[in-house]
């Protein structure tokens, strides 16, 4: 056990700073910094994802044999960390980290090899088709149908939430084949084109103001068999599977560190920062430091492409918890000045001044939207139910 | 002692109430202001509610503007109330002289006036520094300054503005309220809605020359501080209406909301987080209506209930909206419902007159004033 850098770690260390100083374009930069919604817009991640794909850097966690980096653990954590100290954008997870994993486990080898190198170029943006209008937490109760028709299936219903469904051209989803047995063996995994006739996209707005989900519509809507995953009815297995790489399993300190540091500086410079301040910031600073300990012992322990287990909750939940500390202290250091409404968006591509500085421009919608991160991928309470049963056996 | 609503206080809540159920719930979009419904507020009285009744008001007090605000809390009313009516009225009324008051007081009444306010000049809510300076220029005034969160003035004829006559920008004594016409030459006003509703601006005052009787009264320091404890304690009735709705709004969803096969509210966690809640908007109107008691009393027993409630309040308010977003899982954080208005509304109240990390330090002070 050592918490200390090796020679050629920190040698992996100086490379990955200067990749990102001679190609993390600052346009690129201000543009993920100035996006106060979950994810960054395609707008942002398609050229930055050009760029990590032709050095081979898109996929640190995915297996070499993919096209992944090949990192070990030490290394994966700091190519994420030096990522997010430089503000680099996001790429959308959807592929990478969510259908990404499902298809190297479970798909044919036509479908890893059609869809994995499609996923590394971004040639492919997915949208994940989980949620409907009355399945959130009781996920497997969905009711979007799939009926067999020759060597189709013929989809109708509604998902709901879907994010960047409407940049999206490829959606997984989990739909209903059948109502036999459980609920849960009815449901199968299949890959949707979003181009194709019968669907339609109803945009909802979030409350800090952005365009980021939306509401599916399927009405007899044809997609070949052969996108499905793995068996007809295994869909829930697969579903979970991909839910622990979405909850967990990554790096995700680095970037809570580097918004807090900004709302810090933030505070610093408006005169705000009391010593109230400086403690909660403190508090959370130490929240963040374990944190990092804990995806550091995680993925120390997991080979590249392993799924992480139920530990995959606790570190979203805590995740979230800290993701909504981190920006009320934002609201706070922001004092009134929180309380100012800038209603156009996007905000990278205002080019008129504003009312507030560019680093306060986000802060407030940043808290407002952030109250979403107790909710999607699973809300707290689901999540401690979870942990209740998988970590405790209760 | 009786803490139970006079006749007419029950009927003033009662046609309230009823007025922002019909008019204003349920209505789409951020709260923002509507000349119309001033109009109606004014031939309702509300407008002269809380003026002296020697300017021609009603001369009702904190009570009575209580029950507007939570009212008003509960329809995320957009019209300038707690800042005209609640703050520059009471401004007008403790420093004017009987013919400023009949006359503004007369025409805020009516609807036909206005007001915004600036006091000021830090980032979090203080009452000082105040540095925006008034010098004599014949026989009138001349100001000169920076104001970067007036309240309302967007909307406003005549804004009532902090300045300094004498001493440095951190003395309590040389503070002085001016009435400012919106369209007075050298003054800039650049507006901004405000999270939550109503509206903000930043001012800039560059040798904005005014009569002799664009001042109001004397030293200010006492009457702002007393103008702004019963601004807060309205403000804390707002949020206990924003509360009691929003709590009503979740229990009501998680009596219907079905997952598993059973409604939210039967499981204990949510029973128990909405009980929590329920706590939470009964301790805010215990400590609302003790501010609201205590809004004319003098400056140690006022302070410390006006302060100890917006503490209290402030995190209460919290927790109970951000808990009403978590148990209306994805509908909470989107538009389609008024939940994250109700949220935005909360924020707002927490920033204004001072967050709670302020009042905290206000209250502790005012132990010692009392000791
Ligand atoms: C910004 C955002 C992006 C999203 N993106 C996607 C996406 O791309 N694809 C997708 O498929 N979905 C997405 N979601 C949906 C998300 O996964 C769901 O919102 C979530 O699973 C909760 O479901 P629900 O909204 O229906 O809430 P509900 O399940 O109705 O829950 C409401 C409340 O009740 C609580 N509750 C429910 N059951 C229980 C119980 N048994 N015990 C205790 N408490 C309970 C919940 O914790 C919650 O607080 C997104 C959501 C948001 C907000």
């Amino acid at each position: 056990m050592d918490f200390q850098f090796t020679e050629s770690e920190r040698a992996f260390q100086k490379e990955v700073r200067d990749f990102l100083d001679a190609n993390l374009k600052p346009e690129l930069r201000r543009a993920h910094s100035l996006t106060p919604s979950v994810f960054d817009d395609p707008a942002t991640t398609r050229p930055w994802q050009k760029i990590l794909n032709a050095k081979g850097w898109v996929a640190p966690a995915w297996p070499s044999e993919y096209g992944g980096c090949g990192f070990s653990p030490a290394e994966r954590w700091i190519f994420a960390t030096e990522f997010a100290r430089a503000g680099a954008p996001n790429l959308s997870p959807m592929g990478l980290q969510m259908v990404g994993p499902v298809i190297m486990k479970f798909g044919t080898p036509e479908q890893k090899a059609y869809y994995l190198p499609r996923i590394l170029s971004g040639d492919d943006y997915w949208c994940q088709g989980y949620s409907e209008p009355g399945s959130g937490s009781d996920l497997a109760s969905l009711k979007t149908r799939a009926r067999r028709e020759g060597d189709h299936y013929i989809v109708n219903g509604s998902k709901i939430w879907t994010t960047h469904a409407h940049h999206a051209n490829m959606m997984f989803a989990l739909l209903r084949t059948s109502d036999e047995g459980r609920k849960q063996d009815g449901i199968s995994f299949v890959l949707i084109d979003m181009k194709s006739p019968g669907i339609s996209i109803r945009p909802i707005l979030t409350i800090g103001g952005d365009h980021e989900v939306n509401q599916v519509f399927f009405d007899d809507v044809r997609v070949p068999v052969s996108n499905r995953i793995g068996e007809e009815g295994k869909g829930w297995t697969y579903g979970k599977y991909l839910l622990e790489f979405e909850r967990g399993g990554g790096v995700a300190s680095a970037r809570m560190r580097a918004m807090l540091r900004e709302c810090e500086e933030i505070a610093r410079r408006t005169g705000t920062l009391t010593e109230d301040l400086a403690r909660r910031i403190a508090d959370v600073d130490i929240d963040i430091d374990s944190m990092e300990t804990t995806e550091l012992r995680v993925m120390s322990a997991l080979s590249s492409g392993q799924n992480p287990g139920a530990v995959s909750s606790l570190i979203k939940l805590r995740m979230s918890e800290i993701h909504q500390a981190v920006t009320r202290v934002g609201v706070d250091a922001l004092g009134l000045d929180a309380l100012v409404v800038e209603p156009r968006r996007p905000f990278y591509a205002l080019n008129e001044p504003t009312l507030l500085t560019e680093d306060e421009l986000v802060v407030t919608p940043e808290y407002l939207n952030g109250r979403a991160f107790t909710i999607f991928g699973g809300t707290s309470e689901v999540q401690r139910d979870i942990i209740a049963k998988a970590m405790l056996g209760l | 002692m009786n803490l139970t609503y006079s006749e007419e206080q029950k009927m003033l809540k009662e046609s309230v109430e009823r007025f922002i159920a019909d008019a204003y719930v349920g209505r789409d979009g951020a709260p923002a202001f509507d000349a119309a419904m001033w109009k109606q507020f004014a031939d309702l009285g509300w407008l002269s509610l809380l003026a002296p009744e020697g300017a021609g008001g009603l001369g009702a007090g904190a009570v009575e503007s209580g029950i507007v605000m939570e009212a008003f809390g509960r329809g995320l009313v957009g019209e300038p109330f707690m800042t005209s009516v609640v703050l520059c009225g009471d401004l007008i009324a403790s420093l004017g002289t009987p013919a400023q008051q009949e006359h503004l007081l007369g025409k805020l009444g009516a609807g036909e006036l206005k007001f915004g306010f600036a006091h000021e000049e830090s980032r979090r809510f203080a009452p000082l520094p105040v540095a925006c300076k008034a010098t004599r220029a014949g026989a009138g005034w001349r100001l000169d300054g920076a104001k970067p969160f007036a309240l309302d003035a967007a909307e406003a004829d005549v804004i009532l503005v902090v300045a300094r006559l004498a001493g440095d920008a951190a003395s309590r004594q040389g503070l002085g309220v001016f009435l400012v016409p919106r369209d007075a030459r050298g003054l800039k006003v650049e507006t901004f809605p405000r999270l939550g509703g109503g509206s903000g601006a930043r001012l800039k005052l560059e040798g904005v020359e005014l009569g002799a009787d664009a001042r109001l009264g004397d030293d200010a320091a006492d009457a702002l501080d007393r103008a702004e404890d019963k601004a807060t304690a309205a403000l804390c009735c707002e949020a206990l209406g924003v509360m009691q709705a929003v709590l009503e709004k979740t229990v009501e969803y998680a009596k219907t909301r079905v997952q598993f096969e059973r409604p939210l509210a039967a499981n204990q966690v949510v029973r128990h987080r909405l009980a929590d809640m329920a706590i939470a908007c009964e301790e805010a109107r215990s400590l609302s209506l003790r501010a609201c008691l205590l809004a004319d009393a003098d400056a140690p027993a006022r302070m410390r209930a006006v302060s100890g409630a917006k503490t209290k309040i402030a995190r209460h308010a919290r927790f109970v909206a951000e808990q009403a977003v978590q148990l209306h899982g994805g509908m909470g954080v989107t538009e389609e419902l008024d939940i994250g208005r109700y949220l935005k509304r909360i924020v707002a109240f927490e920033a204004l007159f001072g967050d709670s990390g302020f009042h905290l330090a206000r209250r502790a002070a005012a132990e010692t004033l009392v000791a």
